[in-house]
């Protein structure tokens, strides 16, 4: 297998504001949101990053994406440092997390062609990408709505579009079926393995047992910030269903206090 | 890198020029409204302290003088009419049934003409400055009675050939009001032209969302930041040449002169072009500094709260013109930016500038521009403040 994606050692303090301070009744200035994690993505994979909220999933992928920097260790995407040259990576992956919005004003097509551009896509690549990726999402009918005027599910498919306009070969997607209906979750989780069958490497954070058990190669579990297990889906879950061997990992991690 | 310029720059000039309601408020409005107010105040003006061209003055008179009379013939705005008694007068004075009412000593006509020296009869006129008819038929009966003075013992006169005493040319008039006025209010333009697009393009972008969907593509920060930078000011030129049109046309009606008295074709081409130079320039300056006051703050609310003490910063530097003997002439004051915009300007306008300086303007204002972009991109990098909560 091709390791295509190695995080290593991420760690990631944020400064607590005071008010926060209260809410967590701790007088730590710094709370450590990610410590140490470290993972391996392969060629042509769905690796899973599972955790409750908090966990420190989504400040992972942040990572990855290059739009914070880890305070120690490094993620070599392809051969590039998220690091030492975030451009480099930022041209390989395709990002989706619903904190990524696109401006209202404009359409779909404006949008997506927008962003090809700024990806340097060719016009012709452009254009039949963009046809066979509207209609499968069926954002075609509402190619020169104003986004504004969208659904909220049909701008997160856009958002999903968008998001690949450069065909990159490593997508990594936050929560990709939080706030959809169940038809267009389907969808979206349809489309993920049909990337994997195209042999891309997909990096996915959920909490959603299910959803990691039907498409999940690999997964890695994290809680409070650190990775507690990370290796192939049916290993974990042994005879256990996921939800069950997780609550197991989570009551021996956390105890029963919590 | 020059495709992602282009790219961010057709896409941020889309956003401004595809919204009709952004393009009115920010484009037609700022001239239109500064035209209308300023034709508005100067007609106000005008005719709120003059009365109307052919107004006749209502004088009374008690003990009215012939040889006055007479000499009233010559004018055609006041029409004297007798009264009885002076208490008659001031009765119809308060009532507004006059505008002014004088008063002749008993046989005024006899004792000019028998006067040497000694005590001079004394005429009184009564009127009440704070209506604008009776101050005018005061000062107007003033002028009359002194020429008629002359007349009758003339000993010398002062310019009485027609022929033209006032050396000030169409150009010094011009210069003068323009030199005095212009700089400031192009500064508040241009700062306001500014402030309706830089908080929103970036500040906006940012408490939407929208510019992370931006940074996690390939883009460098600082071909994002040139590229809002040079639209934005872009905007903000012809959001400020519609101000300044506004005001070149209306000033004249404002300052109430007639059109001849001053004209903006005093100016000629080298001139608007320098001025064209030192406003891109100082553009480039001022956008900067509101895009990065906006990319520190959370919302454009918050951005636009920012700037506001900026921009009173902005008026009062542009106030600099009024004063003093008009631009400095050492180079050294040409380093502070923003006052080396206002006093170029000056310079400009009363047609008295110094190429070195205007150079030295450019130069300044574009170093610190890149400064400032550099910052920007900077900043765009910032996790800290590009994603702060």
């Amino acid at each position: 297998m091709n390791e295509v994606l190695r995080a290593e050692g991420l760690k990631k303090t944020f400064r607590l504001s005071s008010k926060q301070q209260k809410i967590e009744r701790t007088k730590k200035r710094k709370k450590i949101a990610v410590n140490g994690v470290s993972f391996t993505a392969y060629e042509g994979e769905i690796f899973g990053l599972l955790g409750p909220n908090g966990a420190g999933k989504t400040t992972t992928l942040r990572m990855i994406s290059t739009l914070i920097r880890p305070d120690k260790g490094d993620i070599i995407v392809a051969g590039s440092s998220a690091v030492k040259e975030p451009w480099e990576v930022r041209a390989k992956i395709g990002f989706l997390t619903s904190e990524l919005k696109l401006e209202d004003f404009f359409t779909p097509n404006y949008m997506y062609d927008f962003f090809s551009a700024l990806h340097g896509v060719d016009e012709k690549v452009r254009d039949s990408r963009k046809k066979r990726l509207f209609e499968k999402f069926g954002i075609d009918k509402f190619a020169e709505v104003k986004i504004a005027n969208l659904s909220t599910g049909m701008k997160q498919k856009l958002s999903l579009v968008v998001s690949i306009v450069h065909d990159p070969s490593i997508i990594i997607f936050d929560e990709p079926t939080n706030g959809l209906d169940v038809i267009t979750a389907r969808a979206v989780t349809d489309f993920l393995l049909e990337l994997k069958a195209e042999g891309k490497t997909i990096i996915v954070s959920t909490h959603i047992f299910s959803l990691v058990e039907k498409i999940c190669d690999r997964v890695g579990i994290i809680i409070g910030g650190e990775m507690i297990r990370c290796g192939r889906t049916v290993d974990i879950m042994g005879d256990l269903s996921l939800e069950d061997r997780f609550f197991e990992i989570y009551r021996e991690t956390v105890g029963d206090a919590e | 890198m020059k495709g992602n310029i282009l790219t961010i720059m057709r896409k941020e000039l889309a956003r401004f020029f595809k919204d009709p309601r952004l393009v009115i408020t920010t484009l037609i409005l700022p001239g239109l409204m500064i035209y209308a107010v300023y034709s508005f105040m100067g007609d106000g003006l005008s005719t709120q302290f003059s009365t109307p061209d052919e107004y006749v003055y209502r004088v009374d008179a008690v003990n009215p003088s012939n040889h006055i009379k007479e000499y009233l013939k010559l004018v055609d705005f006041v029409d004297m009419g007798e009264v009885s008694s002076y208490d008659e007068g001031i009765e119809r004075l308060n009532s507004n049934e006059s505008d002014l009412l004088v008063v002749f000593p008993q046989d005024f006509d006899k004792a000019i003409s028998i006067y040497s020296s000694g005590k001079a009869p004394n005429v009184e006129m009564f009127f009440n400055s704070a209506q604008i008819a009776s101050a005018e038929a005061y000062t107007n009966m003033t002028n009359i009675l002194n020429a008629f003075e002359s007349s009758i013992s003339n000993r010398f006169d002062i310019n009485n050939s027609g022929r033209e005493y006032d050396l000030a040319t169409e150009k010094d008039t011009t210069s003068q009001v323009f030199s005095m006025m212009l700089p400031m209010l192009l500064m508040v333009f241009l700062f306001s032209g500014c402030m309706s697009v830089a908080p929103e393009s970036i500040a906006g972008e940012k408490e939407r969302g929208t510019i992370a969907t931006l940074l996690v593509t390939p883009v460098k920060r600082s071909e994002i930041a040139i590229g809002k930078i040079l639209s934005i000011s872009f905007i903000s030129l012809l959001s400020g040449i519609s101000s300044f049109l506004g005001t070149m046309s209306s000033l004249p009606k404002l300052m109430g002169m007639s059109a001849e008295g001053m004209d903006a074709s005093a100016y000629g081409v080298s001139d608007y072009a320098l001025l064209l130079a030192v406003i891109l320039s100082t553009i480039l300056v001022i956008v900067s500094i509101i895009s990065i006051i906006s990319a520190f703050a959370k919302t454009v609310k918050e951005a636009n709260t920012t700037v506001l003490p900026l921009m009173i910063i902005v008026m009062l530097i542009g106030i600099t013109s009024m004063f003093g003997q008009g631009a400095p002439s050492e180079a050294i004051w040409y380093l502070a930016p923003l006052y080396n915009s206002v006093q170029c300007m000056t310079a400009i306008f009363a047609f008295s500038y110094s190429t070195v300086n205007i150079i030295t303007t450019l130069c300044v204002n574009v170093s610190i521009s890149i400064v400032l972009l550099i910052v920007l991109a900077k900043m765009f990098s910032s996790e800290k403040i590009m994603f702060s909560k």
